[in-house]
């Protein structure tokens, strides 16, 4: 029976006194959103926090919504709610991709996109969508939010920018123009981690390539990217001779290893095989040609 | 810690440690030992409950967490010896053998249902996608759930009669 250490129990009622838990308790204190990849590592003795933090209880954390020229989505955000949302599925399909592959609807109703990005796990699927999309990740202290750009906000595997006593409040998507998206992975079975997974942003100009974001779960991309492959895909024109450019430096630039999963060759011809895929759904889609 | 629920519509409390699982607050403190344990490691679904109506996996949350909420558990399914039309679903489809994970396959299907009364057949094994079976093949998992889909009322007179 796997059992968690000992540890003391709050339930946070809102923001601020997530905030004032954190602070009194200091570093050896922990938030739990969905509990989804926090709970199993506490049962496996990963993670042993003293003092859990339930921040379900706190209001203003569960919306999806346009705010100005931006879609914020708050941090309890569960993953359920991303695969309905149908403005999300408007502007940016790619949840839509990502969360059908999420783990099962069981996990997906308690797993929360805070929790997700926080938890910062290499195979994170969210994680590679909001590296795909760019945007920024709402963060706030006792001192007020400051906004971090998405793609400094994971600082490695497992890290974060959100100190001790600071709380993900929020992740925030810019609306653009004929954007398309689109988000690929293989798993061993239905509900699995990554193998490897693609998650790409197309903008276009006409025929060309305005901006292009891809990001990459479990093939050791530093901070889920590759940016030169997104900077060859700038300017170019949008058929496959460019996506197959753009493919080929992810695999030749991401660091995957051999594990369980499959081994290290493998996974290297995913994470082409995947971009590829994805840029060319998510050029599709910014055509209107499909959904 | 003392932690209060609503279990099958029944105020609930007992004194526990903060680190217990609802899983184990169910079975071992409340005696509803219906819900099953199986895998421990969020997987198998077999401890599936309702929480506030939401199919969860009770093993993967603590029972602090689920303080002042509502639960629902396999027991309180049927009312007044009446079976739900899912359980009604699982008898007359044959979808279950060992019955080990079938707690959890009608706690998933009831929340389906509620959500989508009407499924077609990919839609439920999408739904019951993380809830494993180890004896049916799913076939008659699939088929329980869709004559629960078609019989919101339960069986009718003359179907009792065939039956
Ligand atoms: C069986 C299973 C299969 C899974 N399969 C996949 C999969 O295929 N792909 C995938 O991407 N994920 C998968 N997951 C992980 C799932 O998506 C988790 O729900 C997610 O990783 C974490 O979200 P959570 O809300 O449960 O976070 P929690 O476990 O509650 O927290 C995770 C970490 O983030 C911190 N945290 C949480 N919220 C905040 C916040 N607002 N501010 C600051 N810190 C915060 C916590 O302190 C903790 O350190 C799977 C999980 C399980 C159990
Ligand atoms: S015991 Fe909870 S999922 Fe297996
Ligand atoms: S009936 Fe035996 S595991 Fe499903």
């Amino acid at each position: 029976m796997q059992v968690p250490e000992t540890f003391d129990y709050e339930r946070a009622s809102n923001i601020d006194d997530a905030i004032a838990l954190l602070e009194r308790h200091g570093d050896e204190a922990r938030l739990i959103a969905g509990g989804h990849s926090l709970l199993p590592m506490m049962k496996l003795r990963l993670a042993f926090p003293e003092v859990l933090i339930d921040i379900n209880d706190v209001p203003d954390l569960d919306h999806i919504r346009i705010d100005g020229d931006e879609i914020a989505i708050g941090a309890m955000v569960r993953h359920a709610a991303i695969l309905d949302s149908a403005l999300l599925a408007e502007h940016y399909p790619i949840f839509r991709d990502a969360e059908r592959v999420i783990a099962d609807p069981l996990v997906r109703n308690r797993g929360t996109i805070g929790g997700s990005f926080c938890q910062a796990d290499p195979a994170e699927d969210l994680s590679a969508v909001g590296a795909a999309l760019g945007g920024s990740v709402v963060v706030r202290s006792s001192s007020g939010s400051r906004t971090v750009p998405m793609r400094e906000f994971h600082e490695g595997p497992y890290e974060t920018k959100v100190g001790d006593a600071e709380i993900l409040t929020e992740v925030r998507f810019p609306i653009r123009n004929a954007t398309g998206s689109a988000y690929e992975k293989v798993e061993r079975r239905v509900g699995d981690w990554a193998v490897a997974a693609a998650g790409a942003f197309v903008q276009l100009d006409g025929d060309m390539i305005a901006d292009a974001g891809i990001g990459l779960a479990a093939v050791g991309a530093d901070h889920f990217i590759v940016p030169d492959a997104e900077a060859a895909l700038r300017g170019k024109p949008a058929i496959r001779e460019s996506f197959e450019e753009a493919a080929q430096l992810c695999h030749d630039q991401c660091s995957p290893v051999t594990d369980q999963r499959g081994p290290e060759d493998y996974k290297r011809h995913l994470a082409r095989e995947l971009v590829l895929r994805a840029l060319t759904r998510a050029t599709a889609r910014a055509r209107g040609e499909e959904s | 810690m003392q932690v209060k629920m609503t279990v099958n519509g029944e105020e609930r409390e007992a004194d526990v440690e903060a680190r217990m699982l609802l899983v184990h607050y169910l079975r071992d403190e409340l005696g509803l030992t219906g819900t099953h344990w199986g895998c421990d490691t969020s997987n198998c679904g077999t401890c599936t409950v309702a929480v506030d109506g939401q199919a969860i996996k009770s093993c993967t949350m603590l029972a602090a967490m689920a303080g002042g909420r509502d639960v629902e558990t396999v027991e309180g399914v049927a009312v007044g010896g009446e079976l739900d039309p899912v359980q009604e679903g699982f008898m007359r489809e044959h979808g279950l053998q060992c019955g080990f994970c079938t707690p959890g396959m009608i706690m998933t299907a009831r929340w389906l249902l509620a959500r989508d009364p009407d499924p077609d057949e990919a839609t439920i094994r999408e739904a019951i996608s993380g809830n494993l079976c180890r004896c049916t093949g799913y076939e008659n998992i699939v088929r329980a759930v869709r004559w629960a889909a078609e019989h919101p009322e339960g069986a009718t007179d003359a179907e009792e009669v065939s039956a």
